[in-house]
């Protein structure tokens, strides 16, 4: 079976700054694997350019299928879910608009969505700009799954969020992952190491190592990539 | 009383021809970032197929029936310039924006050109029928049913185009592009179609416009350089308005009719003054930017 994504010799210039100087990765099919690094080396840039958002030199393939040039809404349509790092909900539409825009398939998994976040049943007509930053967080991933998409690209999803609601996200990331291939840009270790089976890191535009999420527990380790104690 | 009354609905009429004018403009700004300068001449074309349409039916027709065929060629006439200039001049400048605006600009005048070569600068006369000259007396006050029939397009437009908006697919596809087109795409939506759309739609308001204005303000004539003359007071409407939405134009463009209509008749007689109407409108713009940098309805649609 091909792999989710597949990167080779990933180069991306923004505004002059030589931002992905290389990166090449391989994601399999299945389970969660977790994008790590310090802050500005290029984990939300990696995301992008595999969505074409950004403009990006080197090799992409999403299912074996080479998609570097292709327009985003075409590599989405492959059956790429993509939950940005700021949620990016559209505030002046409803809920209900923003769920019914991600609409791609003839048979939306409305029951699944919902099963996920009953919550959002019941504010189809809020304004999605009115929201509380976790409500905002489950419409971003609600449009993600709407699809049944079999990838998904998730971006700090637990960014800004209080620790309760991060408890409950991992709870839901992982019914998630259960369906779909993440590649999860994360930097609360706990998350990480919750719903990961893979890390990839990153450091200055490069991947510095790619190992099992359980590599994560050495307090070297995670000092060392990601700057932080590590300590469970 | 009656004066006051006559001059407001005068006024509402004339901004109902600067909401036709400024929607298109203020979508295509809010989707795409683009000061669309060439949105004057889809409103010249339109009023030139309105008059080439009129002057072409057979008499036989019926002067209703034959302003009705010139209404749907002006709209026409602006959806399909605006359709082909998106496709043909802004999409293969994507992603460069200020080209993009130039580009609208040399397009504008080259076409401008091109009309005054092919028909002077002398205005055509567009066929209308007579009852649109004539008044009608409605609550006191007295109107050319040219004034109701400008209304009445605005109204019908400014309902059509928030029933699209807020009701169908597309609608909330441009909404959302105004909010942040990037995430549109990483939806899987192919928002190239939306631009299409938005030009489209912006150029068959614009064709209605310049038709409109014609028939309203130009004494029945149709010249090359009304779209761009238009254009200026398009273009302070969505600024006050908020560039993006399309309530904020409509608000906008009764106010700057209204303003204009009031200075115009009770300051514009006095020595020196012959130019008021159009500075009040400036002033207009000058007093809500320094209220609401922004405009009046920020950047939401």
């Amino acid at each position: 079976m091909t792999n989710a994504f597949d990167v080779t010799d990933l180069h991306v210039t923004i505004g002059g700054s030589h931002i992905l100087q290389g990166v090449s990765l391989e994601v399999p099919r299945g389970g969660v694997t977790a994008l790590l690094g310090r802050n500005g080396v290029g984990k939300t840039t990696t995301l992008r350019a595999l969505l074409g958002i950004v403009p990006a030199t080197g090799t992409v393939r999403v299912m074996g299928t080479d998609v570097l040039g292709w327009p985003t809404h075409r590599i989405v349509r492959l059956g790429v879910g993509y939950v940005p790092e700021d949620r990016d909900v559209f505030a002046g539409l409803t809920v209900e608009e923003n769920l019914r825009l991600a609409e791609q398939t003839p048979e939306p998994h409305y029951d699944e969505v919902y099963s996920l976040f009953p919550e959002l049943r019941a504010r189809t007509r809020q304004r999605a700009g009115t929201l509380s930053g976790g409500q905002q967080q489950m419409v971003s991933i609600a449009r993600a799954l709407l699809n049944g998409w079999p990838l998904l690209l998730i971006d700090e999803p637990s960014k800004g969020l209080a620790p309760r609601l991060v408890s409950e996200l991992a709870e839901v990331l992982e019914r998630v992952a259960t369906l779909s291939t993440v590649l999860l840009v994360e930097q609360n270790l706990a998350v990480v190491r919750r719903l990961a089976q893979r890390v990839v890191v990153l450091d200055h535009g490069e991947v510095v190592h790619t190992g099992a999420a359980d590599e994560l527990d050495d307090p070297v380790m995670a000092r060392r990539f990601l700057g932080v104690a590590g300590a469970s | 009383m009656t004066v006051f009354l006559s001059l407001t609905f005068s006024g509402v009429a004339l901004g109902a021809i600067y909401f036709l004018a400024a929607s298109g403009l203020s979508l295509i700004y809010g989707l795409m970032d683009i000061l669309n300068f060439a949105h004057g001449l889809f409103m010249t074309l339109g009023a030139y197929a309105a008059w080439d349409a009129a002057t072409h039916a057979p008499a036989s027709w019926g002067a209703p029936v034959i302003f009705v065929v010139s209404l749907v060629a002006a709209v026409l006439g602006g959806a399909l310039a605006a359709g082909l200039t998106e496709v043909l001049v802004i999409r293969p400048l994507y992603g460069r924006p200020i080209s993009q605006i130039l580009v609208t600009i040399g397009l504008d005048l080259a076409a401008t050109g091109l009309l005054l070569g092919a028909f002077g600068s002398n205005p055509q006369s567009l066929p209308v029928p007579l009852w649109m000259m004539e008044a009608s007396h409605f609550a006191g006050i007295s109107l050319p049913n040219a004034d109701y029939v400008a209304f009445a397009g605005g109204l019908v437009v400014l309902i059509a185009l928030e029933w699209f908006l807020r009701r169908t697919r597309y609608g909330i596809i441009i909404r959302a592009g105004v909010e942040n087109r990037t995430m549109v795409s990483a939806l899987g939506i192919n928002v190239a179609r939306a631009f299409t759309l938005v030009f489209v739609i912006g150029g068959a308001m614009a064709g209605l416009a310049g038709l409109l204005y014609a028939v309203v303000f130009s004494g029945e004539l149709v010249s090359p350089t009304q779209g761009d003359s238009l254009l200026i007071f398009a273009f302070i409407v969505v600024v006050i308005g908020g560039l993006g939405s399309i309530r904020g134009s409509a608000v906008a463009a009764l106010m700057v009719g209204l303003v204009q209509d009031y200075t115009n008749f009770y300051l514009g007689n006095h020595p020196g003054m012959a130019e008021i109407g159009n500075l009040s409108v400036v002033l207009l713009l000058a007093v809500v930017l320094e209220w609401r940098p922004r405009g009046l309805f920020g950047s939401a649609l």
